[in-house]
């Protein structure tokens, strides 16, 4: 089963005078796993009922290999949902939910038989076949809506936040799940949650939306790492956001910045600015090193160092969180992952005078205001 | 004494209050003699209607008719609207959840005045007919509410699933909405059926001099004093309500 391109061409939506979508535009290719990102209320399930025909656009247009499709009715679109509470018929055993699009097609019995067998067998419910959707687990209505809306062999597979309403263990099992099924059946994916772990997980690349508005596109590195403005470096991950002013152009690729919180700080110049300039500058928390000693430049460290004071410490076994207090009273968010055995260190504790450490090429610059 | 007590003596006094006059029709229908007092058991008042009383079971004949054939289109009208109510805007939603609602607020009595109205005004002759026509008219806004309260038990995702998967709105309708609608069907035909066979008030307006139903014989035979005939076919009619809705226990939840 080979899966199709989608591409949504500056598409705007209205529900009364409340613009949903922005002017949207995305390129999804062919048999990828693409996760569109976004709070909730964004516009994401609006956007996949475009897709799938069940809402009409008031501007735009969306194509499927390069052919506009928006005047084909849902039955008619290659294209198939995993709606967001699975929709299930109740008055229908798995086995007939999963050959209901089969009987539509008027397959013959033993077609359908061996369809659905082999969907059953894919989603892993051959024991649970005959059973009535109520009968079900939250994974297992999950999967049986998988294997129905496999049932056509779509090009396109929507799926609106298909794991937000299981516990935390069970959505990552099924995400694995997901993922090795996106490799057997091969076709295009576009799966839409709020979860930003979950998208940068398993997608090969990433929209983020904000109200209507397509904020960043790209891998889940791209939006990781670069995040494109204040909103993607808060919602993808955690982050650091300081305020400063550009004090000294160090050359093409750094720039001295002066932070009322804490000093003087070299930042990454990944945009255009100028003395004087007022920057948004993040910083990933994981990045940020913590040690008891002063680093020396024999540590190899050509980077920023801040003295403060552990001002809360969050053990969490993988790693400790800690919020540090710096001199100017600022409050840093510093990760530690543990690598090695703990006890064996010497251990950072509470009201403990610390230095924090950076590479200059981690706090970088998403907003700048001219002065 | 507690106030857990006293409400469970309350409570069960008032059951007992409800319960009572229908022991006593009971106890009554087999009472060999005619006098309020017990003089023996016997079962001449149930051979006298299996025997001798034609016209009673005429009248039960009409209900029956009336019954079944007003429940049958009550049910199809209240089906489509609750469908269409399920599927439409919130407006019109809004709109319609309000003027079914009203009907079931207004007395019987002005009902049966204005049906009797609607009839004289437009020449028509009173008869079974009208009858029909009249309990359709009061079932209705029940049989849909029933309806609309089992579908509204689904989201309406199913019906977009279904066009999803390759139905068309015709398809989605005849194998998605009607048969997840089926509990509540059924529900409402039975309750439309109940509210029929023991209407009074509407159908003596609407009731021609032919079209006689049992609750109305009934009414014009104990106003020439109770027959016992009279306790032995409520006996009969009662076996029947429990014994239907002992079988329609699993759809009672849809009904109001
Ligand atoms: N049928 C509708 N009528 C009016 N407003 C709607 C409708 N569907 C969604 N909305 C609104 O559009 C916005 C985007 O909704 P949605 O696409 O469901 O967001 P998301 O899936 O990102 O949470 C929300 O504010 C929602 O209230
Ligand atoms: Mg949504």
């Amino acid at each position: 089963m080979p899966g199709s391109s989608v591409s949504i061409i500056e598409v705007d939506k209205y529900f009364g005078d409340f613009h949903v979508l922005k002017n949207v535009s995305l390129e999804i290719e062919e048999n990828e796993f693409f996760s569109l990102l976004g709070p909730s209320g964004c516009g994401k399930t609006t956007l996949l009922r475009i897709i799938a025909g069940l809402e009409d656009v008031d501007d735009g247009d969306v194509l499927l290999d390069d052919k506009s499709i928006l005047n084909l009715p849902p039955n008619k679109r290659p294209v198939n949902t995993i709606f967001q509470n699975y929709a299930l018929f109740p008055h229908l055993s798995v086995y007939e939910n999963i050959a209901f699009p089969l009987r539509l097609k008027k397959f013959s019995e033993s077609e359908i038989k061996r369809r659905v067998d082999w969907l059953l067998n894919l989603v892993r419910l051959e024991e649970h076949a005959q059973k009535k959707p109520s009968q079900l687990s939250g994974g297992q209505k999950q999967r049986v809506s998988l294997a129905r809306a496999l049932a056509n062999e779509p090009k396109v597979l929507l799926l609106d936040e298909p794991v937000s309403a299981l516990d935390a263990k069970l959505r990552q099992e099924l995400l694995i799940e997901l993922d090795n099924l996106h490799d057997r059946v091969g076709i295009t994916f576009i799966y839409v949650t709020h979860d930003q772990a979950e998208a940068i997980s398993i997608s090969d690349h990433v929209a983020v939306m904000n109200s209507g508005v397509v904020v960043q596109y790209g891998t889940p590195y791209e939006v990781y790492e670069s995040p494109a403005d204040t909103f993607v470096a808060n919602f993808i991950g955690e982050s650091n956001l300081m305020k400063g002013d550009v004090v000294e152009i160090l050359s093409d690729e750094y720039i001295a910045v002066e932070f009322p919180s804490f000093g003087k700080v070299i930042c990454y110049r990944d945009k255009p600015v100028k003395v004087d300039d007022t920057v948004l500058i993040t910083l990933r928390p994981e990045k940020v090193r913590i040690m008891h000693n002063k680093p020396t430049p024999s540590d190899g460290i050509p980077g920023n160092v801040v003295h403060g004071i552990v001002d809360e410490v969050i053990y969490m076994g993988y790693q400790t969180k800690y919020f540090i207090k710096t001199d100017e009273g600022y409050i840093l968010k510093v990760y530690k992952q543990h690598v090695s055995y703990l006890l064996d260190e010497r251990i950072i504790k509470w009201k403990d005078e610390v230095f924090l450490y950076w590479n200059p090429d981690d706090s970088f610059i998403v907003e700048v205001e001219e002065n | 004494m507690k106030p857990g007590n006293l409400t469970r003596i309350i409570t069960i006094l008032a059951i007992l209050f409800f319960y009572l006059p229908i022991i006593v029709v009971i106890v009554f229908s087999f009472n060999s003699s005619k006098s309020p007092e017990w003089t023996g058991f016997s079962l001449r008042w149930y051979y006298q209607l299996f025997t001798s009383s034609g016209y009673i079971w005429r009248t039960f004949l009409n209900s029956i008719i009336v019954g079944v054939s007003s429940s049958i289109v009550s049910v199809v009208l209240g089906t489509l609207g609750a469908i269409s109510v399920y599927l439409g805007s919130k407006k019109f939603r809004k709109v319609m959840w309000t003027t079914t609602y009203i009907p079931f607020t207004i007395p019987d009595i002005i009902i049966g005045v204005s049906l009797l109205i609607f009839f004289t005004t437009l020449n028509v002759r009173l008869s079974l007919f009208t009858i029909f026509i009249a309990h359709v008219t009061f079932s209705m806004p029940y049989t849909m509410m029933i309806v609309l309260t089992r579908l509204h038990d689904f989201d309406k995702s199913i019906i977009e699933a279904a066009y999803d998967l390759g139905a068309t709105k015709s398809v989605a309708l005849r194998k998605v909405i009607v048969p997840v609608a089926m509990p509540g069907i059924i529900a409402a035909f039975f309750m439309a059926f109940t509210l029929s066979i023991d209407d009074f008030v509407i159908t003596f307006f609407v009731a021609g001099p032919s079209s006689t139903t049992l609750p109305l014989q009934i009414f014009s035979m104990v106003r020439f004093g109770i027959s016992p005939v009279i306790n032995a076919i409520s006996t009969l009619l009662l076996l029947g309500t429990i014994f239907m809705s002992v079988a329609l226990r699993r759809y009672v939840r849809y009904i109001i």
